[in-house]
């Protein structure tokens, strides 16, 4: 059993001056190990709850992509190196919510992520993770480096 | 996060249910109960999501590897429990059609 982890979130709330709608910002520093993906996971979830994100999405949806991300982000991205470390931000705004998850790795093609439908690879142990995230949000984006990932999830 | 493992003796039937998260970060443990229990002798699986938040990919992963070994060796791994959300991860990777998902743990060890 490894010692808990102190995970620090930040949590500020912004008004663009031409508008009336306002942001609510949070943000974390996660260590680069798999363990602490849950905590990190539930931490943010309460948050934006907490930020007026839609339960059901708060419950579910952001835990899931979330939990991909990161994975993602520690194991190719940082390569399980402990020295690095993953930022996770989100911006809860009235019409969208934003999920960045950036690491320190040397980034990836996501345009070469096979199908993992496919029935020849429907049977394989991993390569499912990117994929539901696309399905799961509204839209996914990456930066050209490729080891930062944005998804959005719109409001009905 | 932790698992039950509980075993009907009358159906033979070893029921595992997730209680919390199927993750990257305890799928292993799910693993090694399992694998145990093929160790041990056993044939019949069912695994119980009643009391689960949520599964990951490498989660659903797990599960198609489990259901794989435990193939080989003559038994069979069935799915129970799964809430709306969790049968919608199951559909958009379309693993529903790999797996016997039933409604209810009971159901699913009575169907063996």
């Amino acid at each position: 059993m490894t010692a808990p982890l102190r995970l620090y979130v930040r949590r500020s709330e912004s008004a663009p001056p031409d508008s009336e709608s306002r942001r609510i910002n949070i943000s974390v520093r996660v260590p680069t190990d798999l363990d602490v993906v849950e905590e990190a996971v539930d931490l943010v979830a309460r948050h934006c709850l907490a930020s007026g994100v839609p339960p059901k999405a708060a419950r579910f949806v952001v835990r899931v992509v979330l939990c991909e991300a990161l994975a993602n982000a520690i194991v190719y991205g940082n390569q399980l190196d402990p020295a690095k470390r993953v930022d996770v931000r989100v911006e809860v705004g009235d019409e969208a919510v934003a999920l960045h998850v950036c690491d320190e790795g040397d980034g990836f093609d996501p345009s070469v992520v096979p199908d993992p439908t496919e029935p020849d690879r429907i049977e394989l142990n991993q390569g499912r993770g990117l994929f539901l995230i696309r399905q799961l949000v509204d839209e996914v984006h990456f930066n050209p480096r490729g080891n930062a990932i944005c998804m959005i999830m719109r409001r009905a | 996060m932790s698992f039950t493992v509980r075993k009907d003796e009358a159906k033979g039937v070893v029921v595992i249910g997730v209680d919390g998260q199927l993750i990257v970060g305890n799928r292993h443990d799910l693993k090694k109960k399992v694998m145990d229990s093929i160790e041990a002798g056993e044939r019949k699986f069912v695994v119980d999501f009643a009391e689960t938040g949520y599964i990951d990919s490498s989660g659903l992963g797990v599960l198609v590897s489990l259901s794989k070994k435990i193939r080989e060796t003559g038994g069979d791994l069935r799915l129970a429990g799964l809430n709306d959300d969790l049968r919608t991860l199951f559909e958009l990777t379309k693993l529903d059609t790999l797996f016997t998902i039933m409604g209810s743990a009971e159901e699913a060890t009575a169907s063996f």
